[in-house]
């Protein structure tokens, strides 16, 4: 039984089809994650499977009950407003002190909980997002672009942190990434979109498909490998690869 | 000492606007909503031309412009406008259309610094009870709708998915501002309700480390420079609205002055 699924889904923003019959399903504990180029529809995938946007065509099914935790892409907080990172935690619903302390502890934040939002950096407010995210134990997380501004070891470590939530918690997880070579080693399934789906299945897979491979190039797999090494042995040596910054200065 | 009668009601009527403005300000300070308030202010003048020739309820006349005002603005926001340049024009041609509209009124000799500035003096009961519905009204709204409002403040998509619907935050807000607008008219004006909102949240800023303090902040802000103002204003013979908006601009500045010490929480 999936816990969302997508049947047919065309959504229209302004004068534009940015997304024509795109099916999709994830099911509980699986880590999925859509790739593509910008502009291809991927925000505009999940938020029209989070219900933000209204398709004009298809439908998406839901699990009754589901609980999602959701890492919007951008959250900019204007630097007027005054705001910790526990009231914050505590938005809409309050929250009891001590789940807000579990939560910070979880995503790798303890004892952030005094400091103002305005005054973290740029990981710790990713973290901040994804604590809040967490609060009521979601069985599915949705994360858009999580780790934008991140460095490589950020992103690296941002990624592992959601394998290891996706462990200890069960949930499942739905990524929009075009940071490909961190993130595709660590899903289960990769869906490739343009406007439509491409290609979708495991990574290696997709790595390996034609419509990928003409939307990206082929240096992504050796990026792919890399990452795998740097995965295996938890070290740092993202950086080393040239290929692979090259790739992400072309993506970024 | 024996507090004069007007001047008892033009300080509650300044106590009663900041207790709306307050909180209201400080959303249209997080939201960037500056030039929004100004252009949903200036529509009141159209409002009064409007209340003056067809002998309404000087309230009806401006709450209803106002209203027209902050819902168009509100779409074309929504609808992603460029909204700076949209705002301008709109704020500007607003307040010339109605500064031409009340000199076409025939027979009546209307005293336009009164609108634009505000009579904070001539304040009847029946006018402070009109201002305390409003404001109070308002005020209520947002104690109601606070963690919503807070929500959607941050990220419509956050708020989305928390089962908060963004445009009816919007609404409540643009409602809200309209409402101040109206009742604000005989307070400081229409040129200077925008200020009354703006200037005791900025200022409040630096002594708040919560969205609630600050709200409160502003309010105490606010009422402070209500009650400078109107002092001032009896002791120099100065304009009142004016006299208030100045005091308060003075609060922000010291509090811009204090806030290396303050350490902006």
């Amino acid at each position: 039984m999936n816990l969302l699924a997508a049947e047919g889904l065309t959504v229209r923003l302004g004068a534009a089809t940015v997304l024509a019959g795109v099916d999709f399903r994830i099911a509980p504990g699986e880590i999925v994650t859509i790739v593509g180029p910008n502009g291809s529809g991927k925000s505009t995938l999940l938020r029209a499977l989070l219900g933000i946007l209204r398709p004009i065509a298809g439908r998406v099914l839901r699990r009754a009950g589901l609980r999602i935790g959701y890492v919007p892409q951008r959250l900019a907080i204007d630097p007027g407003l005054p705001l910790t990172v526990a009231r914050f935690l505590s938005l809409p619903r309050r929250q009891p002190a001590g789940r807000i302390a579990a939560a910070l502890a979880r995503s790798g934040i303890a004892g952030l909980g005094g400091r103002q939002m305005a005054g973290l950096s740029g990981g710790q407010f990713q973290r901040a997002l994804l604590a809040r995210a967490l609060l009521e134990t979601p069985e599915l997380l949705v994360l858009d672009e999580p780790t934008q501004g991140l460095d490589q070891p950020g992103q690296a470590d941002f990624y592992r942190l959601v394998e290891d939530l996706r462990r200890d918690l069960g949930c499942a997880v739905l990524m929009v990434s075009h940071d490909l070579h961190v993130v595709m080693a660590a899903s289960d399934r990769v869906v490739c979109l343009n406007g439509h789906v491409c290609c979708e299945g495991t990574p290696s897979v997709v790595a390996a498909a034609p419509a990928y491979r003409a939307l990206f190039g082929t240096g992504t797999g050796g990026a792919l490998a890399l990452y795998r090494h740097v995965h295996d042995h938890r070290h740092d040596h993202a950086r080393d690869g040239d290929g692979d910054r090259h790739h992400h200065a072309g993506e970024a | 000492m024996m507090v004069e009668g007007f001047v008892l009601r033009a300080g509650l009527a300044g106590l009663a606007l900041v207790l709306a403005a307050g909180p209201l300000g400080c959303f249209v300070v997080w939201r960037r909503m500056a030039y929004f308030g100004d252009a949903t202010a200036h529509a009141a003048i159209l409002g009064v031309a409007l209340a003056l020739a067809f002998d309404l309820s000087l309230y009806a006349g401006t709450l209803a412009v106002a209203l027209a005002m902050a819902a168009t603005v509100s779409t074309l926001a929504g609808r992603g406008w460029a909204m700076d340049t949209t705002l301008g024009v709109l704020a500007h041609s607003a307040l010339a259309f109605g500064l031409v509209a009340v000199s076409f009124l025939p027979g009546v000799r209307v005293d336009l610094a009164a609108y634009l500035f505000g009579d904070i003096l001539a304040v009847r009961w029946s006018d402070l009870a009109a201002i305390a519905a409003g404001t109070g009204g308002v005020a209520a709204l947002i104690a109601w709708r606070w963690s919503a409002l807070l929500t959607a403040t941050l990220s419509e998509d956050l708020a989305h998915a928390a089962g908060i619907a963004p445009a009816r935050e919007r609404m409540a807000l643009t409602v809200a501002l309209a409402v101040v607008v109206a009742v604000a008219i005989k307070v400081v004006g229409a040129l200077l309700i925008a200020a009354m909102l703006i200037v005791p949240a900025a200022a409040a800023r630096a002594f708040a480390r919560s969205p609630e303090a600050m709200a409160a902040a502003a309010v105490a802000i606010g009422a402070a420079a209500v009650a400078a103002g109107l002092a001032a204003s009896l002791a120099l013979d100065t304009p009142a609205g004016p006299s208030i908006v100045a005091a308060a601009a003075l609060l922000f500045a010291l509090s811009v002055a204090l806030q290396p010490l303050l350490g902006r929480g």
